[in-house]
């Protein structure tokens, strides 16, 4: 639907994430449809809350929807269950954004990237050893010297290198990206993306780029996808996206990047008020409670993601362009 | 004129680990004018935030320091408890990444207010109580009265950083320490909170320390920026000089190293290799060295010195500079 392909890996379509917290219903994803083309970089962007990282566990089925499908290579995911969709994760990775939590503190290096190949049910130790020795070297790991060891004695960045490794293991397709570099300082950062970009081109991957950083966002997406309150505002080409963001929101995005140079004084921010609650999202459009430009239309009628510029959608009822 | 308010003179803090000692903070000369806003900018572990507790006298109790930090012309190492406790709050204020850090879960937001208000001010409840209302509304709460009554966790995080920095701002500080004050935040609320504490900075003339990983934050919104790194102090000018000519290695590699917005995507980019050095192992060099392009002889021998560059406010530590002769940045 957002871009006239025929053959796009991740189909999303209209997707519903709803949670339930102290009886009410938080609203997490509502509705959104996606797709994200072989060898391409989607990055996805949005605030805390916004429903990216509910929108990419819901891909991986970590988070079943309530309803809309997912399809990866034309299989719906949403309706496969136990093996069928144990053999189609092999094909599916996720990398998380805090590497240390999400390593094993008790387990060494080597068996916890070795241990994506056990459940795959790859039998000969000498085989596992010798993947996991590749992947290890691959991610800029001595694998000789990392292998024995465990979690604690590793930096951010390098237990980093550990989880897309273990991610890579299994030579996957498709891997989402959960904020892999947000909790990492900005030397160590730079390497972790420039390890995902190589990574990408060496092992011909699919990614879905979740962060909150735009300019991250944009060192590495082909097309950005912006959300806000659990829908998509806007969808582009990366260049062009920044360049004429068509959705205030996306627009407010942008403005609010602090740019180190000095000469390029902040302007003072349009008080534009925080996120309202997804328990209880506006009517219409969501973002119309922080917009400068939002009227009656915007609170009664929800604006659909439509074309405007090649290849950019945008849903908003007074777009910038 | 303005004069000195603070100058923290040869700091050196050390905390004792089961791996020896860590020295977080080495040799650090500061000063900050009145009124003048200070950005401290560096990575994790660089010793920006145990700085910040050396100038605020709230560091581990296990920790050591040395040095003087002077402030408001006294030396803040020599006081007692007491009248640090008075002092803090009073005249130096701080704000921390995470809000709940200084508030209380279990008080109202009334009650901290007037609380802080009434120890340092001379002031009866009622006044005390307008003084809340007005300083929330100053820091863009809406309904102010209201929020009086309410606790921390019926606020989202942006609303409890203002919270935050109402109680710092209650009893007009001269010095407000702002210790990654928006790192916790979204973007569209961190560029308000910023917003924030330079309208208020310049309101109340007070002088405020901005400490950040970011050097998108201390670009449009300090006077002058110190650049640490491993403990030290390697950088050190007035804001636009060190934007428009970086001298040391490691502030160049920092800037390069973010994600431009105007660069096309997948631009590799300038990354700098391998990480800090372990705090409780010290090198004898430069402890940028082993990371450092322009390194050579004695950068790996010999300590350098924060020292003048050819202008007396760009005080640089790096035997081998970046050349001033190109028109600044590339």
């Amino acid at each position: 639907m957002l871009l006239p392909s025929p053959d796009p890996l991740l189909k999303v379509d209209n997707l519903v994430v709803e949670y339930s917290v102290g009886g009410k219903t938080v609203h997490a994803v509502s509705g959104v449809s996606l797709e994200v083309e072989r060898g391409e970089t989607l990055g996805l962007v949005g605030e805390s809350g916004c429903g990216k990282s509910t929108l990419g566990r819901a891909v991986l089925q970590l988070r079943r929807a309530e309803s809309g499908k997912v399809l990866f290579d034309g299989h719906d995911l949403t309706a496969m269950q136990g093996e069928a969709l144990r053999r189609m994760r092999q094909r599916v990775q996720l990398i998380f954004q805090d590497p240390i939590a999400s390593l094993n503190p008790r387990r060494r290096i080597g068996d916890i990237v070795a241990e994506p190949l056990v459940i795959a049910g790859v039998k000969d130790p000498a085989e596992r050893r010798q993947r996991v020795h590749d992947v290890l070297s691959a991610v800029g790991l001595d694998p000789t010297l990392v292998a024995g060891r465990l979690p604690h004695e590793f930096s951010g960045g390098q237990c980093q290198r550990v989880c897309i490794a273990r991610a890579l293991v299994l030579n996957p397709e498709f891997v989402v990206c959960d904020e892999p570099v947000s909790a990492l300082d900005v030397s160590i950062r730079a390497q972790i993306l420039n390890l995902l970009e190589e990574m990408k081109t060496r092992y011909g991957l699919t990614l879905l780029f979740i962060a909150h950083d735009l300019a991250v966002v944009k060192a590495v997406s082909d097309r950005v996808a912006v959300m806000y309150l659990g829908r998509l505002c806007e969808v582009g080409p990366s260049e062009q996206l920044f360049a004429r963001p068509a959705h205030p929101y996306t627009a407010l995005l942008i403005e609010a990047i602090p740019v180190p140079d000095p000469d390029m004084k902040p302007t003072e921010s349009v008080p534009t008020g925080e996120p309202p609650s997804p328990i209880a999202p506006p009517s219409g459009c969501r973002f119309r409670t922080r917009c400068p430009r939002a009227d009656t239309r915007c609170a009664s009628e929800v604006p659909e993601l439509h074309p405007l510029a090649p290849g950019q959608l945008v849903a908003c009822h007074h777009p910038l362009i | 004129m303005s004069g000195v308010l603070l100058s923290v003179e040869d700091a050196l803090v050390e905390l004792p680990t089961p791996r020896g000692n860590l020295r977080a903070v080495d040799h650090v000369d500061l000063t900050v004018d009145a009124g003048r806003t200070l950005g401290i900018v560096g990575e994790s572990g660089c010793g920006k935030t145990m700085l910040s507790r050396a100038i605020l006298q709230l560091l581990p109790k296990k920790a050591r320091l040395s040095g003087r930090v002077m402030f408001d012309g006294q030396d803040l190492t020599r006081l007692s408890p007491e009248k640090l406790r008075k002092l803090r709050g009073r005249s130096l204020a701080v704000v921390f990444q995470d809000p709940m850090t200084s508030l209380n879960p279990v008080l109202t937001i009334g009650t901290q207010l007037i609380e802080t208000i009434q120890e340092h001010l001379a002031l009866d409840l009622a006044e005390a109580r307008k003084r809340s209302v007005e300083l929330l509304a100053a820091v863009g709460i809406p309904a102010p009265e209201q929020r009086l009554a309410q606790y921390p966790h019926q606020l989202s995080g942006g609303m409890r950083q203002r919270v935050a920095i109402a109680v710092a701002l209650s009893c007009e500080p001269k010095l407000l320490i702002a210790d990654e004050p928006t790192t916790a935040l979204d973007v569209t609320i961190q560029a308000q909170i910023l917003d924030l504490l330079a309208r208020e900075q310049r309101r109340r003339h007070m002088a405020m320390i901005i400490i950040t990983h970011d050097l998108g934050v201390v670009a449009g919104r300090t006077d002058e920026v110190a650049v640490m790194y491993a403990g030290r102090v390697v950088e050190r000018a007035p804001t636009p000089a060190l934007f428009k000519q970086m001298r040391m290695p490691y502030t160049e590699a920092l800037l390069a190293a973010l994600p431009k917005l105007d660069a096309a995507p997948h631009t590799p980019l300038p990354a700098i290799s391998g990480r800090p050095p372990d705090p409780t192992r010290p090198l004898k060099g430069c402890s940028f060295a082993p990371r450092c392009r322009y390194a050579a002889g004695r950068c790996n021998t010999d300590k350098p010195v924060l020292s003048r560059a050819e202008t007396a406010e760009h005080l640089y530590a790096c035997f081998h500079p970046i050349e001033t002769t190109a028109s600044g940045r590339a």
